[in-house]
């Protein structure tokens, strides 16, 4: 039986952490997930976690912490935002590249300059390519449940990977909200015991992360994509068990009025929980609008997000990044690379929007999906728009 | 990455790239670097023992009759033995091929 409380995101994701029964905790207090491991730091100091908290002078340290205690076999956490998340960033490779599964929450936040520590994604999409399996969450439950799936999908022997959980710096992390959290037995029967299969052992010596000239190189590459495609059923597994014991069953790209839907409008992380009241509005008042909220980030869902556009005529994709002087936001990019071999497609808009923090309210996602339209008739002298951005 | 004698395939790489036997930088060849190779005049060499020494790969090995050579498998051709030889009985020669 599940236990309903009211809790703020960043101590779900503590909780999470406690129930997931974790040996290493390593991080560096950040805004705005600061509120995460300093709730894990009284967590392990009052004995309700047996584990090290490793204390360090900055990110790449937290990381590199990390990746040392996971190489020995143990369950590991650290979480991290914005700038801490681009300091860490050389060892975010390397932790992959390794195959140690280490899991991490990124509170998202804006990079400097200037300095901002409000949310958006521009962090999560500067570490897009390290081969982490990466996934938005966009509530406090999202971000709990996620936590304990991430373990268990990084731990499985299949995948062997590093997770990251990403969620809205402030618009989530911050945020009070009802949850069910699970009962320990219960965490315990989703989430086996880690058995890394080549720990660090004196008795059974072997290097990790050694020198790879280019005779090798780019067969370590290749092995390392593959195993990233190839985790797909793992995380589909992950969640339909988490299902079976929560309820709550999570999808790659998730579908919200999307039946009959002419407009559709996609987005990640808490911009979905905005954009359905829109939806909401507009269905009501007869217009043929649905969201998609992407979830799974990598490996990226190609099929699923074929399939989820089928039927479409015009697909707004909202960024909360900007890839300067690209095609505008990173998101869009991919779901036009994803849909460009497919026979029939909608027409798609890229917009950008909630940079910084900026709230965008449900009626600013409306004039988004009637500006989509608009574009897709007409088009745009741009390759994407701005929202409320002033002359 | 354990020793093998055809080039490892992607699927042959261990989960991580991990190397799982002790000693594979003995395989590495790091003679394909070079571009000159140290050649001993024996006239001049008094068996001193420097180049062997002073060479950081370590890429010198003495003979039966106490004169020294390289492993041209290891050496990079850095020149540390020329510079570091009392008699001047090495000398630098450019690799032609």
């Amino acid at each position: 039986m599940s236990k309903r409380v009211g809790m703020e995101a960043s101590l779900a994701i503590s909780e999470a952490v406690k129930m997931a029964n974790v040996d290493v905790v390593s991080a560096y207090p950040i805004t705005p997930q600061t509120h995460i491991v300093e709730s894990l730091s009284g967590i392990i100091a009052d004995g309700e976690l047996d584990a090290e908290f490793i204390c360090v002078e900055s990110e790449h340290t937290a990381m590199s912490a990390c990746l040392g205690a996971a190489a020995c076999g143990a369950r590991t956490f650290t979480a991290t935002a914005g700038q801490g998340l681009e300091l860490m960033h050389e060892v975010v490779y390397a932790v992959s590249s390794m195959r140690l599964p280490v899991v991490m929450t990124v509170a998202n936040r804006a990079l400097s300059a200037p300095l901002s520590v409000w949310g958006d994604h521009s962090d999560a999409m500067a570490v897009r390519d390290t081969g982490w399996i990466q996934v938005f969450v966009e509530n406090a439950q999202e971000a709990y449940d996620h936590v304990l799936w991430a373990y268990r999908v990084g731990e499985d022997r299949r995948a062997l990977l590093p997770v990251m959980v990403h969620l809205d710096g402030f618009h989530v992390t911050h945020v009070v909200e009802p949850l069910e959290l699970l009962e320990q037995a219960e965490a315990d029967r989703y989430l086996p015991i880690n058995s890394y299969p080549h720990p660090l052992l004196p008795d059974r010596p072997v290097t990790m992360g050694a020198y790879g000239p280019p005779f090798i190189y780019t067969e370590v590459k290749k092995s390392q994509d593959v195993a990233l495609h190839s985790v797909r059923p793992v995380i589909q597994e992950g969640w339909k068990q988490f299902a079976e014991i929560s309820g709550r069953r999570y999808q790659p790209v998730e579908s919200y009025q999307m039946e009959g839907a002419r407009v559709g409008i996609l987005t990640m992380g808490s911009f979905g929980e905005t954009a359905s009241l829109a939806i909401d509005q507009m269905c009501k008042r007869g217009e043929k609008v649905g969201l998609l909220k992407l979830r799974l980030w990598r490996p990226f869902p190609f099929e699923e997000v074929r399939q989820a556009v089928e039927g479409l005529e015009i697909l707004a994709v909202v960024d909360r990044c900007i890839s300067f002087g690209g095609p505008g936001g990173p998101v869009c990019s991919e779901i036009r690379s994803a849909l460009y071999q497919a026979t029939s497609r909608p027409k798609v808009v890229g917009f950008v929007a909630g940079l910084g923090g900026r709230d965008i309210s449900p009626e600013q996602f409306e004039g988004i999906a009637k500006r989509a339209e608009e574009v897709a008739e007409k088009g745009s002298p741009q390759e994407y728009e701005m929202i409320g951005v002033r002359e | 990455m354990a020793s093998s004698d055809k080039p490892l395939g992607w699927k042959d790489i261990e989960v991580g790239a991990i190397v799982t036997e002790p000693g594979g930088a003995r395989q590495y060849r790091t003679g394909d670097w070079r571009s000159q190779r140290p050649v001993w005049d024996r006239s001049k060499c008094i068996k001193c023992g420097l180049c062997y020494l002073f060479c950081p790969e370590p890429a010198v090995k003495e003979d039966a009759e106490g004169y020294f050579d390289n492993d041209l498998y290891y050496c990079k051709g850095c020149g540390v033995c020329v510079r570091e030889c009392w008699t001047g009985a090495i000398t630098m020669v450019e690799e032609e091929e």
